[in-house]
């Protein structure tokens, strides 16, 4: 079971390089055929560059390891489930991009779940800077670990 | 595109185009593991599946969510999107309809730029929830 004590530790910064092949994939994992995601001269006129899907940052999973999670302080990975997660940003990301993350405890709160028993949320934010050092973009993740194995 | 919505003329109440996929597959899933690197079991092993109980593999919630940042970003232009968040309630199951909607509930100016915010949901043919959501995005 997480608790309190896990909130503010942080994992190593990780680097992530954005790039196009992983985009064109990601946008037709998505169904998504926009013009601007697949034709670099269009995206270069239109918006600066090749842009990302709006939930491309989840691509993150190729770049981080164990030492870039903070260390969910006893959380039973076996009964986690993804509750929700946020994106905000704050200057656009692009193909060609280097971003490093670091990715921190929030916030560890305790819940009455339906089913499950008690509920321990456990949220997580990671911050991502570009090459220019502008932060570009927060994304924030509620794990959620119920009090049994989850169940269908 | 990239096209900014015009501010003036966006109403709150104004519905985001809905968009529809007439049945999700397993081969969508499969490509969505590859794409993003979530490769948990649930989402593309029959076997490990059945051995936990549940009768057959369902969609990354992930997935699903970004069939929903499609239908925002048809609506309010790629790279316009400032923030974007999702609640995932139901699962989503191989054969299900995925309908993809939203409306703006809100028009504000933030940071010096004119901005609307709206909610999101995501619903199956049974009209039940798999997603619900919200946004905030940049006109012009």
């Amino acid at each position: 079971m997480a608790d309190k004590s896990a909130v503010g530790k942080t994992g190593k910064p990780f680097t992530m390089h954005v790039d196009w092949s992983k985009v064109r994939e990601f946008a037709r994992a998505i169904k998504d055929p926009n013009p601007l995601y697949f034709d670099q001269a269009l995206a270069k006129k239109e918006l600066g560059g090749v842009p990302v899907p709006v939930t491309f940052l989840q691509t993150s999973a190729f770049w981080t390891d164990e030492t870039s999670s903070p260390g969910f302080g006893g959380f039973d990975l076996r009964r986690i489930l993804h509750g929700e997660q946020e994106f905000e940003f704050f200057k656009p990301i692009f193909v060609g991009d280097t971003l490093t993350g670091v990715t921190k405890v929030a916030d560890v709160l305790e819940k009455q779940g339906g089913r499950g028993g008690k509920m321990t949320l456990l949220i997580t934010e990671t911050e991502y800077t570009n090459q220019k050092g502008e932060k570009v973009a927060l994304a924030r993740a509620t794990l959620i670990e119920t009090g049994q194995a989850v169940k269908a | 595109m990239a096209a900014k919505l015009k501010f003036e003329s966006v109403k709150v109440g104004d519905e985001i185009p809905k968009f529809e996929v007439k049945g999700v597959t397993r081969p969508d899933f499969v490509r969505y593991a590859g794409a993003s690197g979530d490769f948990v079991p649930l989402h593309y092993d029959q076997t490990f599946v059945e051995a936990a109980g549940i009768p057959t593999v369902f969609a990354q919630g992930m997935y699903t969510a970004g069939l929903l940042s499609k239908a925002l970003t048809d609506y309010v232009g790629i790279g316009n999107v400032r923030r974007f968040q999702v609640r995932f309630a139901t699962r989503v199951w191989p054969g299900d309809v995925v309908i993809c909607t939203g409306k703006v509930t809100n028009k504000v100016e933030k940071n010096g730029e004119k901005q609307i915010e709206g909610e999101l949901s995501v619903l199956n043919q049974k009209g039940e929830p798999a997603i619900k959501g919200s946004f905030r995005a940049a006109c012009a």
